[in-house]
């Protein structure tokens, strides 16, 4: 049986077809990662050679740290991505359950509401929602007030997505399993955070890498949400360098590359749940 | 009956005397499920006051004429214009058409491949899994602004690495300045989200194969079925609610798209309107440019417009397909 | 719980009573400055900003621009939810004018300091009928071509062209030697086909601010010949321009131009501490746009770019209106146009730029009437936008895809749909 499906054929081929892939997945993120340690010049009269000692220049980076706080940037990113992941996936798996488990004259009403939030940009509501979060004082209230402002705010637009996805997976796990734990007397909260929860972790690690990634790279609440010096988002801190008429290049691909690493590590945390959930196995 | 009336428990007597005591009590009030509305309230309220709110709030604009001197209500006018103005008509029939375009691009390349390798991925056999894995879903987390810039430098015919490697090869002739040229611009920029997010269905995918419990796939072998069979005819089944959820986010996703045009042609979806998606007209007519004001009435009611068309495709979707898709639960 | 109740308490007490003395210390102000000029940010942290405090230790200010691209729509977000910044920054006509309709903007008309510019350098802030300026003028940037002094010795070529038919025989010249592109511009942008091709080289032909107010009143159209006559002249270029010009962008031009692999870029004077620092050993110098026939006047696009305004709502009215003021006054001016050369200063009195390329356009003003661009005072205001649409009717005349006349006839057909003039 295992010989069927380790083939040499199948093997090669398929290395070869991931190896491909990979190349065309990967070059292009070399080269940017590449050409922000050469000089400006150098980028575009010869963007595939690699640093030299002739073309080298670390100026882009040196820029990057020395205007603008970039280990502060990083750190608010890394909170407002964090915290908007923590609460997309607690609240959406909660409304996830009521809409998969339980049969109830709203269900499909109030999927469909929860829905409509993939369908249309939040960006459009944004001078409501500016206005509604000055007035509940959480824009003045530097520095954690408009951090939590953009969690909310993400939160608010990352939910459907991730309950429409969560759902969809939690109707995949055995009914037997649940009606055996309400025989034994178990409570609906303990039958979700205890069983249902930890067996939909690959849908929860798929849901937390989508969710991170649009957060991450934000460019819009953050700037009218957080533009402050002491509040700003990586991305927003890049900005910087993008001109009306001038880029300065080397800055903007230096803070995109570095910006490229923390969402890298999140991902490889991520992906790693997503795989010890799935080996972990079902429950029998 | 004489004898003291004070309220002592009584046993319950059935009337007429009987004695049947096998015809049961009345059922008990069922009770009321607050586990519901528990589990809903908080991401029901964090949504409606952040995300329906403001919308609702800027979206009736599209019913209204007129700047913030004078406002005006008429109904549907805006939208009779939208649909029946020439000019207004032509964009965003253009940008719909141009979306449609995108969309089936994307359709067609980005979910087969996707598919294809978290089949090959899911091959508990192969080695360097976990590598492959991180390595090819890397362009779905790089932002917009260097998708937009590695590519434009790649194609660019000044200092492009594709004239180099195609006078390599000996077809430079056919270098197009693909980007600038109204014929190739938008298959390019489909193209170019196609690299950037095949890591999507990828990853949905190779979830739900790798959910496929080991003793359906031996059971599958041991009656002979393998290799590209056994995909078609045991793991193709199995993800077709997956393949649903996948098709589902690309429609929305695509006629949502807006970013990489945005960053890669600007907000007049050049050359000569051919990559203007209805993100880019939306966010040209609501936000305005350089020398207009953005105008919230005719960009609430592109807006509007635009969801309506979504939510057109997600109910065929929901109503039409996801009902008659089979669940298998393990 | 209640042991620290002490401490909690005396901690509060601490707490009051030091913010009690800090409320009557002298608290400097801080305001903030929105602009979308995230170019200049290291301009006005390291030279203006330690001007003014040094005049007014009592007022800090921060420079918090938005990239440029966003800024419009940012603003106005800003402004609805009232987070936006002190001082703004002002864009020329419509977009500011909207923001003073809507009581965003103070009136400035009579803020000390507004007597030091004149009023063809006010158009652009002021209501339509002149009576409220509501932004005190910064800079104006001037348009013309820039050249590599290499490329034309090179092609042997000693004189910088005066007419049209010098222009093209020198640009026969270059290309027939080959080694520098003749034309460097691309259409990938779209907006430089409009903003330094057609506005750069058309008031020579619509006889500068005649033809422009005479299309305003209607007298003139964007089809009459002067107004196609430079699509022809630009359709004309065709030859001369870079392989793949379609996929040239904005920043590809400059960086071909810093290289020094091209001989002619039109340009804006903004451009000029671009080449500077991207490649110091350039030699380059400046000529204004040829004119059509010799001895024909010359007009040059001189177009008033930014202002600076008072957020209405502003919490710092005071310190806001002594730094706008400052700004008016010459130490600014002096400090601004030399860190920024190629943004020219628009007040009264005459301020010596250092640079000489900077220099070289200012000189043009002696010879060449000035005027502005011809799309951007009432004829922008409508659906279609005429600005939007010469963008994208400029790309497609150098693309070749649309005739001169084909289009100036959409963009005068645009303009028909909702302009009436005499009307606004």
């Amino acid at each position: 049986m295992a010989k069927a499906r380790s083939s040499v054929f199948r093997s090669v081929a398929s290395h070869a077809i991931l190896l491909a892939y990979t190349f065309i997945a990967l070059a292009p993120v070399i080269v940017i990662v590449l050409n922000s340690f050469k000089k400006k010049l150098a980028i575009f009269s010869q963007p595939l050679l690699p640093p030299l000692p002739s073309n080298y220049d670390p100026v882009g980076y040196v820029t990057v740290f020395s205007r603008g706080n970039f280990p502060l940037y990083f750190f608010n990113s890394i909170f407002v991505t964090v915290g908007t992941v923590f609460f997309v996936l607690l609240f959406g798996a909660m409304a996830a359950f009521a809409l998969s488990e339980y049969r109830y004259r709203l269900n499909t009403v109030v999927g469909l509401y929860l829905a409509i939030g993939i369908m249309i940009p939040i960006r459009l509501g944004t001078n409501a929602i500016l206005q509604i979060l000055v007035a509940s004082g959480l824009i003045s209230a530097l520095p954690w007030g408009p951090l939590v402002a953009l969690i909310l705010v993400y939160t608010a637009a990352g939910l459907p997505l991730s309950i429409f996805i969560l759902s969809e997976f939690m109707r995949q796990v055995s009914n037997d399993l649940k009606n055996a734990a309400r025989i034994d007397g178990m409570n609906e909260y303990k039958i979700f955070f205890r069983i249902v929860f930890p067996l939909i972790r690959p849908a929860l690690a798929t849901v937390a890498v989508f969710t991170l990634i649009p957060v991450w790279n934000d460019l819009w609440f953050p700037l009218i949400l957080a533009p402050s010096e002491s509040t700003k988002t990586v991305t927003l801190g890049a900005q910087i360098f993008v001109g009306q008429y001038l880029i300065d290049w080397n800055a903007v691909l230096a803070s995109l590359s570095l910006a490229i690493l923390p969402v890298l590590v999140l991902y490889i945390i991520f992906s790693r749940q997503l795989i010890r959930g799935l080996t972990a196995g079902a429950v029998k | 009956m004489a004898g003291p009336r004070f309220a002592a428990a009584r046993p319950f007597r059935y009337p007429r005397g009987h004695g049947l005591t096998d015809v049961p009590a009345p059922p008990p009030r069922k009770p009321v499920r607050w586990h519901i509305a528990v589990f809903l309230a908080p991401a029901a309220i964090v949504y409606t006051i952040l995300m329906i709110v403001p919308l609702i709030s800027t979206l009736q604009a599209s019913t209204m004429t007129g700047d913030a001197e004078h406002r005006a209500f008429i109904g549907l006018g805006n939208f009779v214009t939208l649909l029946t103005d020439p000019r207004w008509s032509a964009s965003f029939w253009n940008a719909f058409r141009n979306n449609v375009y995108f969309f089936v691009i994307n359709m067609l390349v980005q979910n087969p491949i996707g598919i294809l390798l978290a089949a090959l991925l899911s091959n508990p056999t192969l080695r360097l899994r976990g590598f492959y894995r991180t390595v090819i879903f890397i362009p779905t987390i790089l932002s917009f602004v260097i998708v937009a810039f590695v590519w434009k430098l790649l194609l660019s015919p000044l200092w492009g690495v594709a004239p180099m490697i195609m006078k390599f090869f000996h077809i430079g002739q056919l270098f197009q300045p693909v980007l600038g040229k109204e014929q190739f611009a938008l298959t390019t920029l489909s193209l170019i989200s196609v690299w950037q997010y095949v890591g999507v269905p990828m990853m949905l995918c190779y979830a739900a194969l790798l959910s496929i419990p080991d003793e359906v796939l031996e059971a599958a072998e041991c009656d002979g079925i393998t290799g590209w069979s056994q995909f078609w005819k045991i793991q193709l089944p199995l993800i077709l609610p997956t393949i649903g959820i996948i098709s589902i986010l690309t429609f929305v996703g695509n006629f949502n798209a807006f970013d990489l045009i945005y960053s890669a042609q600007g907000a007049l979806g050049g050359p000569n309107y051919s990559t203007d998606l209805l993100g880019t007209f939306l966010f040209r007519t609501f936000f305005g440019s350089t020398l207009q004001l953005g105008d919230p009435n005719m960009g609430s009611t592109v807006a509007t417009m635009m969801f309506l068309i979504i939510l057109a495709g997600v109910c065929l979707y929901l109503f039409g397909i996801q009902t008659r898709l089979r669940r298998y639960q393990f | 719980m209640m042991k620290h109740k002490g401490l909690l308490l005396a901690a509060a007490a601490s707490m009051l009573a030091l913010s009690a003395g800090a409320a009557f210390a002298a608290d400097p102000v801080t305001i903030t400055i929105e602009s979308w000029r995230t170019d200049d940010a290291s301009v006005w942290n390291d030279t203006i900003i330690p001007m003014f405090e040094k005049a007014h230790p009592d007022i800090k200010v921060v420079y918090a621009p938005t990239n440029a691209p966003d800024y419009n729509a940012a603003l106005n977000a800003k402004l609805a939810g009232g987070t936006a910044g002190d001082i703004i920054i002002c864009r020329p006509f419509d977009q500011s004018l909207g923001m003073y309709k809507a009581g965003q903007l103070l009136d400035l008309t009579k803020l000390p300091g507004m007597e030091n510019f004149a009023d063809s350098t006010k158009v652009a802030w002021q209501t339509d009928d002149g009576k409220v300026t509501f932004c005190l003028p910064m800079a104006s940037v001037i348009h013309g071509f820039i050249y590599n002094k290499d490329a034309f010795a090179d092609a042997g070529i000693t004189d910088v062209p005066a007419t049209v038919d010098d222009f093209f025989a020198d640009l026969d010249k270059i290309k027939a030697k080959g080694n520098y592109t003749p034309v460097d511009i691309g259409t990938h942008d779209q907006w430089e086909a409009a903003t330094m091709a057609y506005e750069n080289i058309g008031p020579n032909y619509w006889k500068g601010e005649d033809g422009r107010k005479a299309l305003i009143a209607g007298k003139e159209k964007l089809t009459d010949a002067d107004w196609v006559a430079p699509f022809q002249q630009m359709a004309k270029w065709i030859p001369y321009m870079g392989d793949g010009y379609q996929a040239q962008a904005y920043s590809d031009s400059q960086n071909l131009f810093s290289l020094g692999k091209a001989a002619i870029y039109p340009a804006g004077s903004w451009d000029i501490p671009t080449f500077e620092k991207a490649n110091p050993d350039l030699k380059f110098a400046a000529f204004p746009p040829p004119v059509p026939k010799a001895g024909d006047k010359c007009y040059i696009s001189d177009q008033l770019d930014h202002a600076v305004g008072i957020n209405a709502a502003s919490k710092n009215l005071d310190a806001a209106k002594t730094f706008v003021t400052w700004m008016a006054g010459d130490d600014f001016a002096a400090a601004y146009a030399n860190a920024l050369p190629g943004f020219f200063a628009l007040t009264s009195h005459p301020i010596k730029v250092t640079d000489p390329v900077a220099a070289q356009f200012l000189s043009w003003r002696q010879n060449c009437a000035s005027t502005i661009r011809a799309t951007y005072q009432i004829l922008s205001r409508g659906t279609p936008n005429l600005e939007n649409d010469l963008w994208a009717e400029s790309a497609n005349v150098l693309n070749g895809t649309d005739t001169p006349e084909a289009a100036a006839k959409k963009l005068q057909d645009g303009l028909d749909s909702w302009y009436k003039p005499g009307q606004s």
